[in-house]
């Protein structure tokens, strides 16, 4: 890796020279944005973006709000903070549903941003809202994408609407029709990926533009593109005018700055994100949990609701008794596994807390493995499970036959039982704070 | 159309970009700190990345220092030599047949379409080709695999959607084996660096390989998007750690990515650039070639 591991890394290196000298000049403070520049574009944010975003930043930084402030570290955060959401766009915005059916969604891209997964990923949120949903196969040239849409379309349990590889603007012809006539809520349009300096293809999407008149055209980028992201957005936004962005494959270690750079390039509000392989995973954009992001704060505000919605309050309540009485059973443990797999990915939600990112090394929890621990812990006695202390060599040949596992794998979960208990028992005694943020764990 | 032409070609706006912000930035044929600076942004806004950024500029300033750059050809042909010097520092392994050759990266990268224009690049060079369609995750995806058997006319191997990838490269060599092809190209599926389960499946699928080589090289491809920002650099890493790359392919050359990343990834993974992907035909595949590369740059 670079010097630093990402933005906050960088930023929080600039800012805490900024903090241990108090006051500041001007000069000092344009030092400063400089840096905070670079460190931009290291995160993949545009060379336009910015230096747009430093020129605001540097008009407010260098009034007197700094200059008499006694911490200007802690100010310069926030004001990065506050001017990375500002470009962002403010509120988190939806689908517009309040139109005469069907709604008409037209995704468009560049080749490999996920525009026909997304399409699979829409129709089944869209669906899981109770709306009828047509996917329409408007990718005639790559080999085997109609394919891939009636895939995503079963598994979302939508209908796919394909005529082969005739004409993109009579498919969607006859597909509108067809929608009409059976009275679906929504139609989204998949287009074949193309390069926005490609004029034939270009004119093809305005075409289908003309015809379908879509009350949504959403561009798929990549969240991981450099800073030619900029150029491609606002190619297809001159084209098309589109209405909205959407970011693909944010469940990657990617800083994100293709967010800023593209709301502030074309103004365009980011819609919503693809978040991992399964079509369940799509959320929708947040710009403070992106600019949290980006700054790389974490992402705090998903972790404590995901955590909110699928661990229930009292269990919680329970467990956390029991780390500070030191009454921690393998009861417990088992408790935990159910809830991190409600809680979904455990990697994904590491990368979550602040400071935590990049070290999923070290918190390697598949499924199968969760699947195996439950399946020993099931087959101990209700005593073994509240005094593991009790279980001797013979007792764990039993649970082993009786999980189907062997006494290597029971011995392991043991060991991985009373480390987490030890590890417990430095939280409730606080030797470990300052190493976890303050408030994570109660 | 030449090599050079082409390469050319797909760099003609970088290199427009490139060019008029030297014309710009030299002024009165001195070397002065606002110019390092603006070049550096320049480097920035290429995708280059920071730390190969520093690099670049350390060494322009030391040759500055030792020869005089008069013009902007001077400091031109002075950062191209720069960047040839850190793009060849490795050499991708030469060909030996029998090869196997197994395609990895990130989702949309291009990955299946490369796989087609290596089919007939080595079918064009007189080899048997067999395809392994070992991406048995994404929907359709062996069926995209076939129609570029199909355009390319060789052979495939595939099993059901959802198979284990490991077993269809099992089968795969075996088949190989049997019909003495000389090239054997594995596709992969996408998969994001950081997803530990993917790239422990991905280990799998590498130890297979390597237990059913019986004696033929083995080279190992991460596939990039030109149009990929710094995070390139991590997914070499990642892919580098789970497998160990012999190369890398750089595709979608066509747009207006600049492709800057490259000089990035290369200084800090050291792992070579075998082929670049011009375009979307059958034949849009070059080797990749250090000093044209440079040249079409700058």
């Amino acid at each position: 890796m670079a010097m630093f591991g990402n933005l906050s890394d960088k930023l929080n290196h600039i800012f805490s020279k900024l903090t241990k000298r108090g006051k500041l000049t001007e000069l000092e403070i344009r030092q400063a944005m400089r840096e905070v520049r670079v460190a931009l574009l290291e995160a993949d944010v545009s060379f336009l973006v910015a230096k747009r975003f430093i020129d605001a930043l540097s008009e407010k930084a260098v009034g007197s709000e700094i200059m008499e402030s006694l911490t200007p570290g802690q100010q310069v955060i926030k004001l990065v903070n506050q001017e990375l959401i500002a470009l962002m766009g403010n509120t988190a915005s939806k689908i517009d549903f309040g139109v005469a059916p069907p709604v008409i969604i037209m995704m468009c891209g560049l080749q490999g941003a996920g525009k026909t997964t997304m399409c699979g990923k829409l129709g089944a949120m869209l669906k899981s809202q109770g709306k009828k949903v047509l996917l329409v196969a408007g990718d005639i040239y790559r080999p085997a994408a109609i394919n891939q849409l009636q895939v995503v379309g079963k598994q979302a349990g939508v209908e796919v609407f394909e005529r082969g590889t005739q004409k993109v603007v009579k498919t969607v012809n006859e597909a509108l029709a067809l929608a009409k006539k059976q009275s679906f809520d929504v139609v989204v349009i998949d287009t074949a990926g193309r390069l926005h300096i490609n004029d034939e293809l270009m004119n093809e999407l305005l075409d289908i533009k003309k015809l379908a008149k879509p009350n949504e055209i959403l561009l798929t980028v990549d969240s991981m593109t450099g800073q030619d992201a900029v150029t491609v957005a606002e190619k297809f936004n001159q084209k098309l005018d589109i209405t909205g962005v959407v970011l693909t494959k944010l469940d990657g270690d990617t800083r994100g700055g293709v967010a800023l750079s593209i709301k502030a390039a074309v103004g365009k509000p980011i819609k919503f994100c693809g978040v991992g392989e399964k079509l369940g995973d799509i959320e929708q954009f947040h710009p403070e949990r992106m600019a949290s992001r980006i700054l790389g704060m974490g992402d705090v505000l998903t972790l404590i609701e995901k955590a909110q919605a699928s661990v229930d309050e009292k269990e919680m309540a329970r467990l956390e008794k029991s780390f500070r009485e030191n009454s921690f059973t393998l009861d417990d443990f088992l408790a935990q596994f159910d809830n991190i797999k409600k809680m979904g990915n455990i990697n994904d939600l590491v990368n979550m807390i602040p400071g935590m990112k990049g070290k999923i090394g070290q918190l390697d929890i598949d499924e199968d493995d969760i699947k195996r621990n439950k399946a020993i812990i099931q087959s101990m006695t209700k005593r073994e499970r509240l005094n593991p202390d009790i279980i001797k060599a013979s007792h764990k040949k039993r649970i082993a036959t009786g999980s189907g596992t062997s006494i290597q794998e029971v011995n392991a979960l043991l060991k991985q039982f009373y480390g987490s208990k030890e590890l417990m028992k430095q939280f409730a005694s606080g030797k470990k704070k300052g190493k976890f943020p303050p408030g994570m764990f109660g | 159309m030449g090599i050079f032409s082409k390469i050319g070609n797909a760099f003609k706006k970088t290199k427009a970009a490139i060019d008029n912000k030297i014309v710009a930035i030299f002024s009165g044929g001195e070397l002065d700190d606002e110019f390092y600076e603006e070049l550096e942004m320049v480097l920035l806004s290429s995708d280059v990345g920071a730390a190969t950024t520093d690099i670049i500029i350390e060494k322009l300033r030391a040759r500055a220092s030792k020869q005089k750059l008069r013009n902007e050809d001077d400091v031109k042909q002075a950062l191209r030599d720069i960047m040839a010097e850190i793009l060849s520092e490795s050499e991708p392994p030469v060909d030996e047949y029998p090869l196997v050759i197994m395609v990895v990266g990130v989702n949309g990268v291009g990955k299946t379409t490369t796989i087609g224009k290596l089919a007939k690049y080595y079918t064009n060079l007189g080899k048997s080709v067999l395809l392994v369609a070992a991406d048995t995750f994404r929907a359709a995806a062996s069926d995209q695999l076939s129609g570029w058997a199909t355009r390319a006319g060789v052979r495939i191997v595939k099993h059901a959607e959802g198979a284990d990838p490991a077993s269809v490269v099992y089968d795969g060599l075996q088949s190989a084996r049997a019909k003495g092809n000389d090239v054997v190209i594995i596709d992969t599926a996408g998969r994001l660096h950081n997803k530990v389960n993917l790239m422990e499946e991905l280990k799998k699928v590498n130890r297979v390989a390597e237990k059913e080589l019986n004696g033929a090289s083995y080279q190992k491809l991460i596939v990039l998007d030109a149009t990929t920002g710094q995070n390139a650099i991590s997914q070499v890493e990642y892919f580098d750690d789970a497998i160990g790359l012999t190369g890398l392919v750089l595709t979608k050359l066509d747009g207006t990515a600049k492709g800057g990343v490259v000089l990035a990834v290369v200084s800090e993974n050291s792992i070579p650039i075998k082929f670049i992907g011009t375009g979307e035909g059958l034949d849009d595949l070059e080797l990749f070639n250090a000093k044209e590369f440079a040249e079409a740059i700058i």
